[in-house]
């Protein structure tokens, strides 16, 4: 808990980057359109996938954060050394980002919607599968930032570890949005996102204590 | 006698350096009298000449799927057990597992162009394909990344593990996500679903070949990563003194 408190005060002071990923989210909306035409009914068309992509994206951008620093201060192996457990550690590191990046993203995503000329009935959705799938991205990124803390060219691997991971819930968040804005019933799509991220959970914290107990010896 | 024995690497150099001529020389009489005889077989009466694919195809898509599972069993062993040959052997897997992957994949669109009309297509089995390649490369660079060894091994059997579970649930999530347009199992025991004779023994010779072939270079591999850590051990030796 103390270290829940720790991390989330250190992301939200100055240089924390804290917001980043919103800002990064903004720019990913903005940009779209530019590419492939203001049309409004092309825009909704694509727009639970960008949405979808985007928020994926903004998530990656802060993973080689979450190790790095305590890494290269040492903090690290302290945490290492306390009685609580790696996987107890490793999950709140993971909670932490899920709180400064998916959460907002989640929150905000209906105005990047609006942005996007996303149809209306698909709002809701788009809420329920961002906060239903946004953390298994934040755990799915723990490991991968478990895996490649050491190392100097750590962040570009990172991306390339983490984003195969991120497939299936990607598929079923941009399908529950889809279905939504098709009007049909997302609940399907939101079921198996639900049981990935629960799974994820349940599973990966071993997997990320393990790749850091290597790291760190 | 038991497997465990060739986790020493001086018995698994000796052995698999006697094995080597034979399997090399039983791959390439495998891989190519398959490829003649599946060349000189008659073209079907709906796909013409471009079925031949089939020999290549099939065989590297295989190839491709089993590795990966290989390189799980012998990633299991490494962090059970410890034996490096073991860790060896899935750093050397890796890179003729991607390719077989490439294979498949290009053979696909080479036989899609004509037959679907589309070079690439969001179909499950070729996404999945797809994806599993990235896992391919993933783990490389992983391997490549890490400079101590020991760490290096762990850390992509960690991966190797974590992967595969990624890889599977990908398989069947792309399922939900686009109808298929590629075509069920290509070998079937119904005998009413399964294809001609004409074609299903080359197919099975090449897909021997495939698999001797992948024993030759992962045999080959082996040995050098082996040659190449005992060097290592020499140069640090030499250092110190």
């Amino acid at each position: 808990m103390a270290l829940l408190i720790r991390d989330l005060r250190l992301a939200t002071r100055a240089g924390g980057g804290f917001g980043l990923a919103l800002a990064f989210f903004l720019i990913v909306c903005t940009l779209v359109p530019f590419g492939v035409g203001p049309e409004g009914g092309q825009l909704s068309r694509i727009a639970p996938g960008i949405l979808w992509v985007g928020a994926l994206l903004s998530c990656l951008l802060s993973l080689d954060r979450i190790f790095a620093l305590d890494h290269d201060d040492g903090s690290l192996d302290l945490l290492a050394t306390a009685p609580l457990p790696m996987e107890g550690m490793v999950a709140i590191k993971a909670l932490a980002h899920w709180l400064v990046t998916g959460l907002p993203l989640a929150l905000s995503a209906p105005v990047f919607g609006l942005l996007l000329h996303l149809p209306g009935p698909a709002y809701p959705w788009l809420v329920a599968s961002l906060i239903l799938g946004t953390p298994a991205l934040s755990m799915l990124g723990v490991f991968g930032a478990a895996v490649t803390v050491g190392l100097r060219r750590g962040g570009l691997l990172l991306s390339l570890l983490v984003l195969p991971l991120y497939v299936p819930t990607l598929i079923f968040g941009a399908e529950a949005v889809r279905r939504g804005v098709a009007g049909a019933d997302p609940m399907t799509a939101l079921v198996f996102l639900a049981a990935i991220t629960l799974f994820v959970l349940a599973l990966v914290p071993f997997a990320a204590a393990a790749a850091l107990r290597v790291n760190l010896r | 006698m038991s497997i465990w024995e060739y986790a020493n690497p001086v018995k698994f150099m000796r052995t698999s350096g006697a094995a080597l001529p034979w399997v090399v020389a039983g791959a390439a009489i495998c891989t190519i009298a398959g490829l003649i005889w599946g060349f000189l077989t008659p073209q079907d009466y709906k796909q013409g000449a471009t079925v031949k694919i089939i020999f290549l195809h099939v065989p590297a898509a295989l190839m491709a799927i089993n590795i990966w599972l290989m390189m799980l069993v012998t990633s299991l062993i490494w962090l059970i057990r410890r034996h490096h040959v073991s860790a060896l052997a899935a750093k050397a897997a890796a890179p003729v597992g991607a390719v077989m992957t490439l294979i498949a994949l290009i053979t696909g669109a080479v036989w899609g162009q004509p037959m679907w009309g589309t070079w690439w297509e969001w179909d499950p089995r070729l996404t999945s394909f797809l994806i599993l390649f990235l896992f391919y490369l993933g783990y490389m660079a992983l391997w490549e990344a890490v400079e101590n060894p020991d760490s290096a091994a762990d850390l992509t059997g960690v991966l190797c593990l974590v992967g595969s579970v990624f890889a599977l649930l990908s398989r069947y999530a792309v399922n939900f996500w686009n109808q298929g347009l590629h075509q069920g199992a290509s070998l079937s025991l119904a005998p009413g679903e399964r294809m001609s004779a004409v074609y299903r023994y080359p197919l099975y010779l090449t897909m021997a070949g495939f698999f001797l072939l992948f024993l030759a270079l992962l045999l080959i591999r082996t040995r050098t990563e082996i040659r190449r850590r005992r060097l290592a051990a020499l140069l640090a030796r030499e250092n110190r003194t």
